[in-house]
């Protein structure tokens, strides 16, 4: 859910900027803090502060505290209870929206009528609703079809004078335990729940959650409170400001899809290899957008499929290269590539047609005229450590 | 007498009679960051001023280097497929790109010398 542009012209032509991007709460505090901004979902935000490989390394090893105030942050809620609230969401996503209990959250997909995914988001229960966390670059979209679709007992609340603020890294639990207070410890949270904390002084939902594999922590907090949950955050020993090139050499090891990058409205939940988001009652129960054709491809395969390669060589194969065949038609594309600075080599998520979609296939990729081979590689490429209680 | 030169786009030049060597700046090095990959042009590459001549990767982007001469490549740098880190730790020395025989050492007139590329740097 992040992402920066993977083509300069010219060693530093900077066509990153485009006129009129907003400010997010934290915009000052990243600029006094050595970032470097760049347009981003039609923000000016973050894109590296000392550097995308140490920041990368420092997730990985310690704790990183990540702006992503630009997602979207939703409050859906009904006021016949929860009953109708849950039907209706579920009339637009996959998920088991009413067997989600208090506190625990899901992944799901916002799906066209197609099976195409509009969106991927989180879902959690609050005590007043649906709490959504949506993509920054596709969120009015999401807001004006949830209004279509949506029966007018359910009120959609955008709560944008919120910040979301992301801690990922073996450390994170340490350095945040230090500064939330609330009605439960923080360790109460396993991967996948939240709740309500107090940090800095003011109410904070906090789910246990992330975008980078690592064990880790969202926060969402009242805007104007965001640059003082920061400095404190970033107090601690163990966490410093990483920025969005991180997050999505990060992200891509693993395995977590990009929005409008590796899923578009082109891309089904079977052919991205996201399954899982299928929850086994709407699997069986149905009722869903496109249930019938994301029901077909999930028992026959979709025609291509989402596949994480190891490119062999040292030079990363980008997003937008075709994938070949033997007689060199263009028969995929890879959709995120860049180099791993956890593995040190060059990775990548591609759409390969499924019959290849089998680790260890030697996949033909080309970039600039210039032939490359990706081994298709399980994913995730370096091992999730998420912070899982027992069921 | 070796005597360097700065191109706008953040090449260095060092010409020593009709013969010179290519690198990217400390600038360009640190507005890239982690250089990952560098690809440089074989010996016998004919280069035109002003068009691709290397490719330098970071994690995050590809960027394309530029001859800031017309020449003839008579010698790439290989220590840089090894270690393509070169770029970042010796920008202007262990780092460079290549070197070429030059082909109008006159283009050398359109180039800045060190002063006039800080300034440039500066204006930024």
């Amino acid at each position: 859910m992040t992402d920066a542009p993977t083509q300069n012209d010219g060693v530093l032509d900077d066509d990153m900027v485009d006129a009129g991007p907003d400010t997010l709460p934290l915009d000052a505090w990243h600029r006094a803090r050595g970032a470097r901004m760049v347009e981003f979902a039609g923000y000016h935000m973050p894109i590296q502060y000392e550097g995308i490989m140490p920041e990368h390394h420092w997730v990985r090893a310690h704790a990183g505290l990540f702006d992503v105030s630009h997602m979207g942050q939703l409050l859906l809620s009904a006021d016949d209870g929860h009953a109708g609230l849950d039907e209706a969401i579920e009339a637009l996503v996959p998920a088991d929206v009413k067997g989600l209990a208090l506190g625990k959250m899901r992944y799901s997909l916002l799906l066209a009528e197609n099976g195409g995914i509009l969106d991927d988001l989180m879902l959690s229960r609050w005590p007043g609703g649906i709490y959504m966390v949506v993509n920054g670059a596709t969120k009015y979209d999401d807001l004006a079809h949830l209004r279509e679709h949506l029966p007018d007992e359910i009120t959609i609340n955008h709560l944008d004078d919120r910040a979301l603020l992301a801690l990922q890294g073996p450390e994170a639990f340490a350095a945040l335990s230090r500064h939330v207070t609330g009605e439960w410890p923080l360790d109460v949270l396993g991967f996948m729940t939240g709740g309500r904390f107090e940090i800095c002084g003011v109410d904070a939902f906090i789910t246990r959650s992330g975008y980078t594999g690592e064990d880790g922590f969202e926060i969402s907090i009242p805007a104007d409170a965001a640059e003082a949950v920061a400095d404190a955050l970033c107090g601690e020993p163990e966490v410093k400001p990483i920025g969005l090139g991180a997050r999505d050499s990060l992200r891509l090891e693993a395995d977590l899809p990009l929005y409008g990058h590796d899923l578009d409205e082109e891309t089904t939940p079977i052919a991205a290899s996201l399954g899982f988001a299928l929850s086994k009652r709407r699997r069986e129960e149905g009722g869903f957008p496109g249930y019938e054709r994301i029901m077909l491809e999930r028992a026959q395969g979709a025609i291509l499929k989402r596949v994480g390669l190891i490119v062999e060589g040292r030079q990363p194969v980008r997003e937008g290269a075709p994938v070949l065949d033997g007689e060199g038609s263009e028969v995929g594309r890879v959709t995120s590539g860049g180099f791993s600075p956890t593995l040190q080599k060059p990775i990548a998520m591609a759409y390969v047609p499924t019959a290849q979609a089998v680790p260890g296939t030697a996949i033909t990729l080309e970039q600039r005229g210039k032939l490359f081979t990706g081994i298709v590689t399980a994913m995730p490429f370096v091992p999730h450590r998420y912070h899982r209680k027992g069921a | 007498m070796a005597q360097t030169y700065f191109s706008k786009d953040h090449e260095w030049i060092v010409v020593e009679g009709d013969s010179a060597t290519v690198g990217i700046t400390d600038y360009a090095q640190a507005q890239l960051g982690d250089i990952v990959f560098a690809e440089v042009p074989p010996a016998g590459t004919a280069l035109e001023k002003g068009k691709e001549a290397a490719v330098v990767e970071s994690v995050k982007a590809a960027s394309d280097v530029y001859a800031p001469v017309t020449g003839t490549v008579t010698e790439a740098n290989a220590a840089l497929e090894a270690d393509p880190a070169l770029v970042n730790t010796s920008p202007e020395q262990d780092g460079w790109f290549f070197k070429l025989t030059l082909s109008d050492p006159s283009e050398l007139d359109g180039l800045m010398d060190e002063a006039a590329y800080k300034a440039f740097v500066e204006s930024l």
